[in-house]
């Protein structure tokens, strides 16, 4: 970059200049969220047109023949003719039994995983008692341990427990904690001043008092973003849902959605359908993250977490 | 995991980067409050705890104790001693999928870091928009199943819209997820498009801890914006890159979802990822035993991994300090 002139330019703030270089890195980054955005835009599109009109205009930008079909199909408010004539497999989703199951499986996970792991974290950060950092060492080791390592285990356990096949056995393995829960929250915990924590005790507060009336209200930035990421991950899981049910009761919407694509005819896909489900799958974590984006790019990208 | 410290403005500094540093003035506290903590301390983790020791410490030594066995969930589990491993070594099967897990995972993770960086560096270089911020995050809220039937649709060999732009070009089309050789570059690049935003905002909050003073100062001596991204921006990177790089191997390891919603493992084993392989051992074919020492075989590499990544990037860590 070369010095600034005593020109007129130097009247202009200097990252207005346009340089070759900078043109292509916002080409570069144009680019990019084309890509990101892309697919978002081709699943409406897919989802409101026609499967015969699709596979006659394969390349329109505009949904080809606008329906509204491949949304009742996914719903299941289409009759089975109907849904085999436009293209379907006849088998729809229980929607709103799934969303249901996958918001109850998610909160459940996300608000006991959080103040389990809020509270564990305070006894590492805060409390002293003997082998602290020992504990928290074999804590942190789990960080290590892949979950499919886990998962057949935790699956006969689960089985012997006899809850297989229902929400509680969905949630349980990740409701009491993660390592990676417990060390984020004992991060934040540790970087709170001393003194705030003194006062309250001069004030007469017992330490459990101290903790949920000052610590956790302290601590609602990080719960937040915390909170949201946990809700994403367990409202996407698949893998261990997948494992553990096995009927509507406990079925969630990513398992629905995997089995509502293998009930698809092979011979050619329902692709509107699919793309309404998938849309319908995806909606919820789309409309959370807009309530709170701001914040949570903000923390992640200040704190780096993973 | 914590690159730099949890509160902002971000800082990498030693003691919030060490896990079990001692904390300062932490003696004053028994003054307050009166000997150690210790009942308070129990009853406070005891659920964490509960979930610790049920859901992850039982369950890895289980499942070392199951490899050594014979098991197929009715029955109870027979000793076998070591001959899951014997098994598994001689198993043309287990070594293909072994390759082909290794295979995806070069190309994951060599795409997804070099645009990750390649984003991160544009956020903090050419703006510092939340916006757009948040724009790239977003496929992030996709499940794996999502991103895998969206891209299953849009690489459809007939009428995917990536054919047909293809097409469009006077260029043959290619069957994305239907052919053995494009099959698993295919499934590495749709987990980048999910994966790299987050990572991309990983890396964007190591180039945060890097003072802006040092860029400015470049400039002043003429230097070149590629040239201050490889004498100032990548070693001061360095040490969080590396940690975000063990992070997204470990992750990347452990495909699943997506192979399972776009190709089932096939055509003809071309995409049976060891952790796909794992999963039809135990839930296809109900042999516990084997299915939990091929999971020991991928924990152990997944450790020396770990290793020694740590032991290669402590040697070049730099301070900011």
């Amino acid at each position: 970059m070369t010095a600034v002139t005593a020109t007129t330019t130097k009247v202009r703030p200097q990252r207005r200049r346009l340089s070759p270089g900078k043109v292509l890195a916002w080409t570069v980054m144009a680019a990019m969220v084309l890509i990101t955005l892309l697919p978002f835009y081709w699943i409406l599109r897919t989802a409101l047109s026609s499967n015969a009109a699709l596979a006659a205009h394969p390349g329109d930008v505009l949904p080809v023949d606008p329906t509204t079909g491949g949304f009742e199909r996914a719903l299941g408010l289409q009759s089975t003719e109907e849904a085999i004539a436009q293209g379907g497999s006849g088998g729809g989703l229980k929607f709103w039994r799934y969303l249901l199951n996958s918001v109850v499986v998610s909160t459940l996970i996300t608000v006991c995983q959080i103040l389990f792991s809020a509270m564990a974290a305070y006894a590492f950060a805060r409390l002293r008692w003997r082998g602290r950092d020992k504990v928290f060492g074999l804590f942190l080791a789990g960080l290590m341990v892949p979950t499919i390592f886990t998962l057949l285990p935790n699956f006969v356990l689960i089985k012997q427990l006899g809850l297989v096949d229902s929400l509680l056995g969905i949630s349980l393995p990740t409701m009491f904690m993660t390592p990676f829960a417990v060390f984020f929250m004992r991060q934040f915990f540790m970087n709170v001043p001393r003194e705030v924590e003194e006062a309250a005790l001069l004030d007469g507060a017992g330490k459990i008092r101290i903790f949920f009336r000052v610590m956790l209200p302290m601590a609602s930035s990080p719960i937040l973003t915390l909170g949201v990421l946990t809700y994403i991950t367990s409202w996407n899981d698949y893998f261990w849902p997948l494992m553990v049910s096995y009927s509507d009761s406990s079925r969630v919407l990513t398992v629905a959605l995997a089995i509502f694509r293998a009930q698809t005819p092979q011979t050619g896909y329902d692709w509107s359908g699919l793309m309404a489900a998938t849309l319908i799958a995806a909606l919820p974590m789309l409309v959370l993250f807009g309530f709170f984006a701001r914040r949570i790019v903000s923390t992640i990208s200040f704190t780096g977490i993973k | 995991m914590t690159v730099a410290s949890s509160s902002p403005p971000s800082r990498l500094s030693p003691r919030d980067v060490e896990g079990t540093a001692p904390q300062p003035r932490s003696g004053r506290k028994r003054e307050h409050g009166g000997g150690g903590d210790g009942a308070l301390a129990a009853l406070f983790i005891a659920p964490a705890m509960l979930g610790f020791l049920l859901f992850l410490f039982w369950p890895t030594l289980r499942g070392i104790y199951l490899s050594f066995t014979r098991f197929n969930l009715l029955t109870p589990a027979e000793w076998v001693g070591l001959d899951n491993y014997r098994r598994m070594v001689n198993d043309p099967i287990f070594w293909d999928s072994l390759k082909v897990t290794v295979e995806y995972v070069f190309i994951n993770i060599g795409v997804q870091t070099v645009s990750a960086l390649a984003i991160a560096v544009l956020l903090q270089r050419l703006t510092q928009s939340a916006v757009l911020r948040g724009v790239v995050l977003t496929p992030y809220l996709m499940s794996n199943v999502v991103a895998g039937i969206v891209w299953l649709w849009m690489l459809d060999t007939q009428l995917g819209i990536g054919n047909e732009i293809i097409a469009g070009l006077g260029l043959d089309r290619i069957p994305f997820l239907a052919d053995e050789t494009w099959a698993i570059p295919t499934i590495a690049l749709i987990n980048v498009w999910r994966h790299v935003g987050y990572t991309a905002l990983l890396l964007f909050a190591g180039l945060q801890a890097i003072p802006n003073d040092m860029y400015e100062a470049a400039k002043v001596d003429g230097a070149s914006e590629w040239r201050m991204f490889w004498r100032i921006t990548m070693p001061l990177l360095r040490p969080v890159l590396a940690v975000v790089l063990i992070m997204t191997v470990i992750g990347s390891f452990q495909v699943f979802d997506t192979v399972a919603v776009t190709t089932n493992g096939g055509p003809a084993n071309a995409t049976n990822v060891l952790q796909f392989y794992i999963y039809g051992s135990a839930f296809g074919r109900f042999q516990f035993g084997y299915a939990s020492a091929m999971s020991v075989a991928l924990l152990a590499v997944l450790s020396a991994i770990t290793i020694l990544q740590y032991r290669l990037t402590r040697a070049g860590q730099t301070d900011l300090g």
